[in-house]
């Protein structure tokens, strides 16, 4: 199935079959799966600030609602202005936090496994020390009439080596995970929350970071609002510590950059289709660029803006000895995290979510 | 995946297919020239690279040779595994294989215990990346065959194979051959900028530091079925002492080896102390999840080597030194920064655009080739790999160890014999687990 986040041949471990509860909930109705907490909420959420809890997790995610709209995207100053129309959506109040992105990076496949066979199959698997989890031919045969892939979700290798340069961790945003690691933790706080979490796309994070369609994209007294060069002292800050904008996220114009969920294309405009462009996403399907959007406390105090865009780049992993390269970490982004979003308008299947689901790449360079 | 990658590069899986085929028929014709060194002065010769130990490590080091030097040719690829050896090809097949610098016939992919012997007689240049106890045989042998090479640390798991390894070195220093050690923090702008100023008497004599390697921890590999003891443990050679040589040897040498480069010495003493707390399951074989060893210098320095792999603790990957008039701080992060005690900053290196250490290594090497120039990177190689054993024997014994004692030990944990159908040199009691040092019982060495 195309839907799979891949099959891999070399170098990590970790397969979990949690995300199998993301495609099946339509296949297997008669598995007693209408119960399952990844089908989309029957009452609508009220549009407001929530607190987002995951099964199993002892940390939350604070959501802040954006109204979508039309809206005028980019800046004079800048490549121009766009006319762009993106629905509602929420997005974290906060950039990701180590303590959170470490939940996801530590989570026992094994463990991982049982909890969804037991709840979606009800299906025990034993698991022996020593190698994976046995399945059932009853399991097995489940799958199989499913056409289900076996590796949905998996989880991060180990990191090469410390990639916080010990700029701490608690409370501290995460750094140093590639794009695909981003995109696989919000798989994985689908699975955990039972709703359909993404990264943003640059056109939703610069809304979000303007604070909303009336925004101007750029507050007044940058000190108060970003951590960067000239007053980070060379390290992140612990997110939250700076004042929020009008909507209530903070962080948006510094402390570590964010991945958004789409390809870079250096003249973004010229690739919009529409005037206006209804929720643009370039989906990605090449490696590098991909695209990161905010200052962070390496960049100076003018990168301090929503309008600051760049591309990902190979030589954000030039520190790792090893070829292929880890998927999941650089070792030399030490400013680059994550932000994510819930889209109002929640995909209704997994075949909708799907549309979302991209491919890694095996990295060469 | 692999071959949308392969279509990416504008080969098709055909093209793939035909390509080995020819390569593995095909033959540039190259000279068996004697290796010294004037025998690249020209420049054009090929040089034809092994790689004896082909997991990540040593396949990215072959394909930072490749970036190297255009030169370059790799002709021959060895490993335990056949498994470990095709993945290596198939991820160099991805970059080099067009350009005909992947030369790797079927008869030159060699496998087992003695395939090194059969890829270095080949080579002009090797790289050695098999777990670290196979090193001194390695070098050994490449010294004996007479090629230059790239050596990852550390040189020896224990003080007989250093012994081995310095008096190949010997000979390796009277055959001229280029003999670079990955330990690349030497080849490393940040590190090399302090240590200039640290040698031109920036902080004054050196008289303590912190080194660390503090992180959640590295792979492990689980048992496969029907795989003997043996072949488990070269798998998940990390956490096997005479493999590895525990993380002290295996990871905190690169920041032990800061500390013995800008003090200048190596350490007449060793104490320390270190345990197993949070990996404790049998697949983490039998190493420490934690050391702290505390080394005293000839000139009386004295520095604290700490490295743990304990998840959700604090990271930390970084040296500290204190000098008489002032304090370095170097960290993997390509950072340096040098202040005197009243706080003034009196330098501050911006290494974020540096280049990549691990390439130049690479590039440093067959530079040298190339020129006829000789780098010999094996005595601090061994050194430093030495005072790691002592750090470990210091933590494993709970004892006080000297420089002395510990270079004379006659504590082998590599057995002379290495073979499929060897006795390992531990083995797992009847419920999988394996013998774990404890301090105060446990021998100094």
């Amino acid at each position: 199935m195309s839907i799979i986040g891949q099959s891999y041949s070399m170098g990590f471990k970790n397969y979990v079959f949690v995300g199998l509860l993301l495609l099946i909930s339509s296949l297997l109705t008669g598995y007693g799966l209408s119960n399952t907490q990844v089908h989309p909420e029957t009452d609508p959420i009220p549009f407001e600030e929530f607190s987002q809890t995951l099964q199993g997790v002892d940390e939350t995610i604070e959501m802040v609602p954006v109204p979508g709209g039309l809206f005028a995207m980019g800046s004079d100053g800048g490549d121009g202005i766009h006319e762009v129309e993106v629905d509602s959506f929420w997005i974290s109040k906060f950039e990701i936090s180590w303590d959170l992105y470490n939940q996801f990076a530590n989570a026992s496949p094994e463990d991982l496994r049982r909890e969804v066979f037991k709840t979606f199959y009800g299906v025990d698997i034993d698991a022996d020390a020593i190698s994976s989890p046995t399945m059932t031919e009853e399991l097995l045969e489940v799958l199989r009439e499913a056409d289900i892939p076996t590796d949905v979700i998996s989880t991060p290798s180990p990191s090469w080596g410390d990639l916080t340069r010990g700029m701490g961790t608690d409370g501290y945003p995460a750094v140093n995970v590639t794009h695909f690691a981003a995109y696989m933790f919000t798989k994985w706080l689908t699975v955990k929350s039972g709703k359909f979490y993404r990264l943003p796309t640059e056109a939703e994070w610069e809304l979000a970071c303007r604070g909303g369609i009336e925004g101007e994209g750029h507050p007044g007294e940058v000190d108060q609002y970003a951590w960067h060069r000239e007053n980070s002292d060379r390290k992140y800050h612990q997110t939250g510590s700076k004042e929020p904008n009008s909507l209530g996220i903070h962080d948006m114009l510094g402390n570590v950059a964010e991945w958004t969920f789409d390809q870079f294309h250096e003249a973004y405009f010229q690739h919009l289709e529409d005037e206006p462009a209804v929720n643009p996403w370039f989906r990605p399907d090449e490696l590098y660029p991909r695209s990161v959007r905010g200052g962070s406390w390496m960049d100076s105090k003018e990168q301090a803006g929503c309008f600051e865009r760049r591309g990902s780049d190979p030589n954000w992993k030039r520190d790792d000895p090893q070829l292929p390269k880890s998927l999941w970490w650089h070792t030399n982004a030490f400013n680059i995290g994550i932000r994510v979003v819930m889209p109002e308008n929640q995909p209704e299947s997994a075949e909708e979510m799907e549309k979302y689901w991209i491919e890694a790449i095996q990295d060469y360079n | 995946m692999e071959t949308k990658d392969i279509f990416k590069q504008g080969i098709s899986r055909r093209d793939f297919m035909r390509k080995t085929t020819l390569a593995a028929g095909g033959g540039f014709i190259l000279s068996s020239l004697p290796v010294g060194q004037s025998a690249y002065a020209a420049g054009n010769d090929t040089l034809k690279l092994a790689v004896i130990g082909c997991g990540g490590r040593g396949t990215g080091a072959a394909n930072q040779a490749l970036n190297a030097d255009p030169g370059v040719k790799i002709v021959a690829l060895a490993d335990l595994f056949r498994d470990r050896l095709d993945s290596c090809y198939d991820t160099l097949a991805q970059r080099h294989l067009d350009s005909g610098r992947l030369d790797v016939p079927e008869e030159h992919k060699f496998v087992g215990f003695d395939a090194y012997k059969d890829a270095i007689a080949l080579a002009d240049v090797v790289i050695l990346t098999a777990p670290p106890g196979f090193r001194p045989a390695h070098f050994e042998e490449a010294v004996k065959a007479g090629v230059h090479m790239f050596c990852e640390k550390p040189i020896a798991t224990d003080a007989p194979g250093v012994r081995q390894f310095m008096d190949a070195a010997e000979i390796a220093r009277e055959k001229k051959l280029n003999v670079v050690i990955g330990l690349q923090r030497r080849y490393q702008n940040n590190y090399r900028e302090a240590f200039k100023r640290i040698s031109d008497n920036a902080i004054g004599k050196i008289i303590s530091g912190q080194v660390y390697w503090n992180d959640a921890g590295v792979w492990v590999r689980h048992r496969n079925p029907g795989m003997s003891e043996v072949a488990y443990q070269v798998h998940n050679w990390f956490y096997f002492t005479w493999l590895a040589g525990d993380m002290l040897l295996e990871q905190n040498i690169h920041n032990i080896d800061i500390a013995n480069w800008f003090i200048g010495e190596y350490p007449v003493s060793a104490q320390g102390m270190g345990g197993r707390e949070v990996r404790t399951g049998k697949e983490y074989g039998q190493i420490f999840d934690h050391h702290f060893v505390e080394y005293t210098y000839p000139g009386g320095a004295v520095i604290s080597a700490q490295c743990r792999h304990q998840k959700d603790t604090f990271s930390r990957v970084a040296e500290n030194l204190m000098g008489a008039r002032g304090t370095v701080s170097l960290d993997s992060g390509h950072n340096a920064v040098i202040r005197d005690y009243n706080g003034i900053l009196r330098y501050e290196h911006d290494g974020f655009n540096d280049p990549n250490p691990y390439q130049q290594e690479h590039d440093e090497l067959f530079g040298a080739i190339r020129r006829g120039d000789v780098i010999d990177d094996t005595d601090y190689g061994a050194k430093t790999t030495m005072t790691a054993i002592m750090g470990r024997m210091a933590t494993y014994s709970g004892k006080f160890m000297t420089w002395d004692e510990a270079i004379n030990s006659d504590a082998q944990l590599m057995p002379d014999y290495v073979g499929w159908d060897m006795e390992p040199p531990v083995r797992p009691d009847e419920n999988g687990f394996y013998p774990v040092p404890v301090p105060g019982v446990t021998e100094p060495h």
